[in-house]
């Protein structure tokens, strides 16, 4: 009964009788100590999240579903305002395939510090400029494990917009980004169908992945232009691409060595870029329980200096602190440097558990001597401090 | 010419002894393997853990974690861990592919960035999860892990327990020594003590409540471990245990983590 309920797609019932819920809500308080570069933008922010998860199981574990949401509301910057379905899915095991039907949310990929070869999901950009918090992508994948490597297949149907700031938001480009006169390549715009192949496979220490893509780029090009009202905007431009790229992580003792590479192929430039660096631990540091983590990153990008990515010729040096305590506190610190013009950006990320169920999270970050010419320099103003505490369930 | 004489004559009446007494390091051995080989054949088990941890003013926090693991032949066993509680670790998932002598193979499934992430396995002596256990005193037990040197037999609780030394052979342990009470009809490991770099006491575990599983395996209801430097303690609680559940190596690929339930 229940699962003829679930046929006729009765969610709720579904979730209710067959689902496990989890998920946690947030309140998160922004400060920009320093006044905005840009007219009407906000000094201050007071936003909340919620981020609910149902998930079951049936035929022994071979079949499950999911579904996850991600809302926040936001009374200062319209463009933070949103639900958005992080996960809607069908997983079926069958054998040595997985098959994946809906929408979903994936990670490829090994660096820390930017994010080459993870492609298949549309950045939430409103959620955090290092690009980790992702819209949900609808697809048909199927995941099929061989003895030599497991090998993913992608259709993507449908394109999903990156999300951008309005005109009060921080953390925004000169002139705002006018989403919703989004103009594509493509004839077919969002409703162009992507594919995406992947090889995985691990060799002892090593791990190996190697991708391929081929469909809207998810990062847009800008194009000068006009809102309702007269305004100059930009317009993002979706193209359309195809990319090859390598991701690989070696460990030796407390050594962990990374790279990520792409070649990208687009109308407006074919390029290569690539992402290296190592992480070493020191564990139990001064003989307490605190590991000690240093990171070194470089990211070099093909295109010229006004059409790469922020990180086009930078280095990363990062700290990581896990005190290993009750709370699992943890620090992460960061500073990028532009190996060009000396523009500098500090960040750090320090969290841990209060009791059981909460979860306190302090983010910290500075521009500094941002070059005019940086793509940093639309932010050079907006140093912020981000504290953030969720309640899980 | 009388001293070479004399020499061959004790060599003559020494040599039974070199073969036939064992020395303590070589009993110490016997024991370990003999253990091991009772524990092999189990297969596979589930078992839900629930990890109490006090400090030393006495409050207290809990974890709630899921175990799964495949016995390996010629290796260590293949291990994964399910986190349910603290809430904010939930769905946390960590797979470990443990190797005797050789490093771990270990990946983390962290579902906030719904990534899976190879970690480095060096970190032995580090606390799991904030708690007074180490990785080291949770991981596969594989006979080459130690060197041995068998002690003395005495009595604990009911039982006759082997008491041996226990020397880490491998890199990065944070102790020098155990002392590990085994009882000599189940091999149970009653009690160990973990002296530290600097030859300290550091810790004693105390297992009990133990139950017979398939009609030979033991396993341990609860294992208490005191920290005597910190006065921290740490109660494991093991509840439903199943052995030959049908766990198979498809069941630990770090690719299947992220639907792992």
């Amino acid at each position: 009964m229940r699962l003829a309920l679930c046929a006729f797609g009765l969610l709720l019932v579904c979730a209710n009788a067959m689902a496990e819920f989890s998920g946690n809500v947030a309140a998160e308080a922004q400060i920009f100590p320093e006044s905005p570069q840009f007219d009407d933008q906000f000094d201050e922010n007071l936003t909340f999240s919620f981020k609910p998860k149902w998930d079951g199981e049936w035929n022994d574990g071979d079949d499950l579903w999911s579904l996850e949401l991600f809302m926040r509301a936001d009374n200062k910057d319209a463009g933070r305002e949103k639900v958005d379905i992080r996960e809607a899915l069908w997983l079926g095991v069958r054998g040595d395939n997985e098959w994946r039907v809906g929408i979903n949310t994936m990670f490829w990929g090994v660096i820390e510090s930017k994010h080459l070869v993870d492609v298949i999901n549309q950045i939430d950009y409103v959620e955090g400029i290092d690009g980790e918090e992702k819209l949900g992508q609808p697809m048909l994948h199927l995941k099929r494990y061989q003895d030599w490597g497991v090998l993913d297949f992608l259709v993507l149907p449908y394109f999903r917009e990156r999300t951008f700031p309005e005109k009060e938001g921080r953390l925004r480009l000169p002139l705002v980004v006018d989403t919703d006169k989004a103009e594509y390549e493509s004839s077919d715009e969002e409703r162009h169908v992507d594919y995406a192949l992947r090889f995985s496979q691990t060799y002892d220490d090593l791990d190996l992945g190697i991708s391929w893509f081929k469909g809207t780029n998810r990062d847009p090009l800008f194009l000068p232009g006009l809102d309702g009202d007269g305004e100059p905007v930009l317009i993002p431009f979706y193209e359309q691409m195809q990319q090859i790229g390598v991701d690989a992580q070696l460990i030796y003792e407390a050594w962990i060595w990374r790279l990520e590479a792409i070649r990208r192929e687009a109308d407006s430039n074919d390029y290569n870029a690539y992402t290296a660096g190592f992480e070493y631990t020191f564990y139990g540091i001064m003989e307490s329980p605190t590991d000690l983590g240093l990171l070194l990153e470089y990211s070099y990008d093909g295109r010229s200096k006004d059409e790469a990515d922020v990180l086009d010729d930078d280095v990363f040096l990062g700290t990581r602190f896990a005190f290993n305590d009750e709370q699992s506190s943890e620090i992460l610190a960061g500073f990028y440097i532009d190996t060009n013009n000396q523009s500098r950006s500090f960040r750090v990320e320090a969290n841990r558990r209060f009791g059981a169920s909460w979860k306190g999270t302090l983010e910290l970050q500075t521009f500094a001597d941002i070059d005019s010419d940086d793509r940093l320099a639309a932010f050079a103003n907006d140093d912020f401090l981000l504290l953030e505490m969720a309640y899980y369930f | 010419m009388f001293n070479s004489k004399f020499l061959l004559v004790i060599a003559f009446f020494a040599s039974p002894a070199l073969v036939f007494a064992q020395s303590a390091e070589e009993k110490g051995l016997e024991i370990a393997k003999a253990a091991d080989a009772y524990d092999q054949g189990f297969t596979d088990f589930t078992a839900n853990m629930v990890m109490t941890l006090k400090n030393k003013k006495g409050e207290t926090s809990s974890r709630l974690i899921r175990i799964r693991t495949l016995e390996v032949e010629g290796d260590g066993d293949k291990s994964l861990s399910i986190f349910d509680e603290p809430a904010d670790v939930k769905g946390t998932k960590m797979l470990t592919y443990s190797h005797g002598l050789e490093p771990d193979d270990q990946w983390l499934y962290l579902p906030a960035l719904k990534k899976v992430k190879r970690i480095s396995s060096r970190n032995k002596s580090g606390p799991f999860m904030g708690s007074t256990f180490a990785y080291e005193d949770l991981g596969s037990q594989e006979v080459e892990k130690y060197t041995y040197r068998y002690l003395r037999d005495e009595a604990c609780g009911e039982w006759t327990c082997h008491v041996i030394e226990r020397f880490p052979a491998y890199k990065f342990s944070g102790y020098t020594r155990q002392i590990a009470w085994i009882d000599t009809e189940g091999y149970r490991l009653v009690r160990a003590e973990f002296y530290d770099r600097k030859k300290a006491l550091l810790k004693t575990l105390t297992a009990g409540d133990f139950k017979q599983y398939l009609g030979h395996y033991w396993r341990p209801g609860t294992m208490d471990m005191v920290n005597h430097q910190t006065g921290k303690s740490t109660l494991l609680e093991w509840k439903d245990y199943e052995f030959k559940t049908g766990l198979t190596e498809r069941d630990f690929r770090s690719q299947t983590l992220k639907r792992i339930k």
